[in-house]
């Protein structure tokens, strides 16, 4: 079933006589998808004001359209969402809604902070199929509680989205990567020290075939002079060189996980504490890219890789992306446990939205 | 503000509430003489006053737990407070309860720069913590006016933000992990010294619930390298307009500033009379710092300047020394010392679209002369966040009142434009009442499920956030 307005979404939840697989554009199959399909595809942008950086869009908004439309106006997502669907080996249309369920968050939430950073505002249609809005369309507000936050990286479990609104940032009008050839377990040094450098870094990650990458954007000469300084800052690691022409190229292979496409193998997503990200990668083995200054490691390792045992030792958490694993989601400790299991009960009693999908 | 009817029976056992307190509890860590109390009787919103029952004190989380387990027990109310600097309320206490004050609680525990963190125990303030890491050149970004005194527990309550979260975000995009007591005393580890805690965010569900469902005893802050330097300009306008279309310019032209901050003529002239910051005189002006290197920051300041000049400024003045930076900050951050020194006021701080600015500085202005009560505007434009002072005489009887209907014009005002009633204080007590007039029922419901599950009783800080009227079948007392 498809929706287009939030009272058929209302609607379509308070009649549904089971479980309802939520979804927007069906790009990112992660975690079970049980029950009727439903698909949100309430398009459209409802409000922009380029001089006030927000923006409020129907969830089923493709994001192609979004970001194509900030962009007439010099503006950008400040999250940088990836495009998981080739690597997922799915076809389809992402869709705004969809980013924010599972917080996809790109090489810039070193600088700008995750898509639940930039959620400012959420309407959504909860369990027993009552419309809820939270948040709203002011970059600052702190009245009530902050169900947005809650919202995002939700998948579709405590409520369907019907709107969301963001916070902008002026697109950067240049930008240059300090690529330092480094193999990937002596990378997270390296971008330790620039993250800790004044220059206002803006991604720090690991390409395979690329080496050690750190990112500055911005106004033209200050990006000269950020590199310059960081260029001179990594020397110590290993040969360093600037990359002006093609550093956008470098980011979205990185966020779009390019070298992954069209690969065997199980997909994880690791979430740890950046200095532990050499040795998790030791144990890993396989082939990894590396994000957020180590602290996101992508793995693509042989299937039915124990990946979550491997890093079990180390803080964080570990999601199977795509592959053979029982359990996507890291397992909740008990307190923790307790706590989702009742707000779960809350936000859907009868729970009915994407059962089990996170695990 | 009125307050819930105090609970006799808990009234009539107080003895028996403190005794067991102190059985659980070291001894000098549980106060009930009125006389020492009354330190506890009320926050920064001083008009409103209650003595508690008693103060607890802890020293751990685990004596944190004790205390809360005990109260949940007995059935006690409790009001956490950090360091009491809450504009809102958020942490008056009520007569049936205790105080759970996380004063003693100041440590640092830990400081990781490989991992750009620091954990400390929640009762430290806000500018300490920024403190333990400057000598190395890095800082906690939030940066609230009461920085001074005010406790991370209440940053992390209340959201807080500050003059610099256009760019560095308000409280929750700093903060990585909590330790988390809950009403029944369970200990919960939520996040940690890594980017996303996977699961539901509880994280970002906890930061802003006032209190109210739970009392976080530690907690892991992200920490950032110090930019190079930072420069301010000053421009004055004509008109409150003027620099208002200023403001949406800069922020269109691609420019991002770490701060736009927009004083109106009444509290231009009250803080030149306080602190001689030699302002110029005019209606509005704009405080735009900028951040990098010396190249960098010319680079900024220069496209600032010709946006500006096409608004026709009355002055646009360039700091060139760190003496001229101070003195253009200086007025700004004397601001409500100053509106202080000629009245009592009361600090809004409501949110609205920058774009409506115009609207509501006018309209702010009508209400101000219907009600007879003068108006200062003073607040972080580059995000809609607004400070209306709103002077009154607390010794002239009606005054208080006829302020906070006022008061409450002006935030019905700020959600009429787009915006909301609080952008970084809370709603406490101070907004409770006014926030079916942004929510409708069933919103305030979905967030009322979420103090069920933390803290079924609802025995913490019940009396705020929430109309009365909404919480009354949830509520004990």
């Amino acid at each position: 079933m498809r929706v287009e307005s939030e009272a058929q979404l209302a609607e379509a939840v308070r009649d549904a006589g089971g479980a309802l697989a939520v979804r927007g554009g069906g790009t990112r199959p992660v975690g079970r998808c049980l029950g009727e399909p439903l698909e949100v595809g309430i398009s459209g942008i409802t409000l922009y004001e380029p001089g006030a950086l927000t923006l409020v869009v129907g969830a089923g908004t493709s994001l192609a359209e979004v970001e194509a439309a900030i962009a007439a106006e010099g503006q950008r997502l400040p999250f940088e969402p990836a495009n998981w669907g080739p690597v997922l080996g799915v076809e389809g249309v992402s869709t705004v809604g969809g980013v924010v369920a599972a917080n996809v968050s790109g090489p810039r939430r070193v600088q700008a902070g995750a898509c639940r950073d930039s959620l400012i505002g959420v309407r959504f249609v909860d369990g027993r199929g009552q419309v809820v809005k939270n948040g709203g369309r002011v970059m600052k507000n702190v009245t009530g509680y902050d169900l947005v936050k809650l919202m995002a990286g939700s998948w579709g479990t405590l409520g369907v989205m019907s709107e969301v609104a963001f916070k902008l940032l002026p697109a950067a009008p240049a930008q240059a990567t300090v690529v330092i050839d480094l193999p990937a377990g002596a990378a997270p040094v390296a971008l330790a020290a620039a993250l800790g450098s004044p220059f206002d870094v803006s991604g720090a990650g690991w390409v395979p075939g690329v080496g050690a990458v750190v990112r500055v954007e911005g106004l033209s000469e200050s990006v000269s002079y950020r590199a310059g300084e960081l260029r001179k800052l990594l020397e110590q690691f290993g040969p360093v060189r600037v990359e002006e022409e093609g550093s956008a190229a470098i980011w979205a292979s990185l966020r779009d996980l390019e070298p992954f496409i069209d690969k065997p193998g199980d997909l994880w997503r690791f979430s740890v504490k950046p200095s532990e990200a050499s040795e998790i990668v030791a144990r890993l083995g396989g082939e990894v890219l590396l994000d957020w200054g180590g602290g996101l490691i992508w793995a693509l390792l042989p299937e039915g890789s124990e990946a979550r045992a491997l890093a079990a030792p180390y803080s964080g958490h570990a999601t199977c992306m795509r592959g053979s694993a029982g359990v996507t989601f890291e397992p909740e400790p008990a307190p923790i446990a307790t706590l989702t299991t009742a707000l779960r009960a809350q936000f859907d009693p009868r729970g009915i939205l994407n059962p089990g999908r996170m695990g | 503000m009125e307050m819930p009817k105090p609970n006799d029976d808990l009234l009539a056992r107080k003895p028996q509430i403190i005794a067991r307190l102190r059985e659980v509890l070291p001894a000098d860590a549980v106060i009930d003489d009125p006389n020492e109390t009354r330190a506890y009787e009320c926050d920064a919103l001083s008009a409103y006053r209650c003595q508690p029952l008693g103060v607890v004190l802890p020293r751990s989380t685990a004596e944190v737990a004790a205390a809360l387990k005990a109260c949940h027990e007995m059935g006690v109310p409790v009001v956490p407070r950090g360091a009491g600097t809450s504009l809102a309320g958020g942490s008056m206490p009520q007569a049936d309860s205790v105080v759970l004050g996380l004063a003693r609680m100041n440590s640092v525990l830990e400081t990781d720069y490989a991992n750009r963190f620091i954990r400390v125990e929640a009762g430290r303030t806000n500018l300490s913590v920024t403190g333990a890491v400057e000598s190395d050149g890095w800082f906690y970004a939030p940066d609230p006016s009461s920085q001074l005194a005010c406790a991370i527990s209440g940053n992390i309550a209340m959201n807080s933000g500050g003059a610099h979260c256009l760019k560095y975000g308000v409280t929750t995009n700093n903060l990585l992990g909590v330790t988390l007591v809950t009403m029944e005393g369970e200990v919960v580890e939520i996040g940690g010294p890594y980017l996303d805690a996977g699961g539901l965010d509880l994280l970002g569900l906890i930061c802003g619930s006032e209190g109210q469902l739970g009392v976080v005893t530690e907690a892991t802050l992200k920490i950032l390298p110090k930019p190079e330097g930072a420069r301010p300009v000053l421009i004055g306008f004509n008109s409150n307009e003027v620099a208002g279309a200023c403001v949406a310019d800069i922020i269109k032209a691609g420019i991002l500033p770490v701060a736009i901050e927009f004083m109106d003529r009444p509290c231009i002239v009250a803080t030149e009379a306080f602190c001689h910051a030699g302002y110029p005189d005019c209606e509005a002006l704009l405080i735009v710092e900028c951040e990098g290197s010396a190249a960098e920051i010319d680079e900024q300041i220069g496209m600032i300047r010709q946006i500006a000049g096409r608004h026709e400024p009355v002055e646009f003045r360039e700091a060139q020394s760190a003496d001229e930076a101070a003195r253009i900050w200086l007025g700004r951050k004397s601001a409500f010392g100053a509106m202080g020194q000629i009245n009592d006021y009361m600090c809004l701080d409501g949110t609205i679209p920058v774009s409506e600015l115009p609207f509501v500085l006018r309209r702010i202005g009508e209400l101000s002369k219907d009600y007879g009560l003068d108006v200062a505007n003073v607040f972080h434009a580059g995000d809609g966040n607004m400070h209306p002072l709103i002077l009154y005489n607390a010794n002239k009887p009606g005054d208080q009142e006829l302020c906070e209907k006022l008061g409450a014009e002006i935030l019905k005002l700020c959600v009429e434009a787009g915006g909301c009633l609080t952008g970084e204080h809370g709603v406490g007590i101070e907004k409770r009442d006014l926030m079916d007039v942004q929510f409708e029922p069933a919103d305030l419901e979905a967030q009322m499920r979420v103090k069920d599950v933390f803290d079924p009783k609802w025995l913490l800080n019940p009396a705020k956030v929430f109309p009365l009227g909404a919480s009354a079948s949830r509520r004990v007392t």
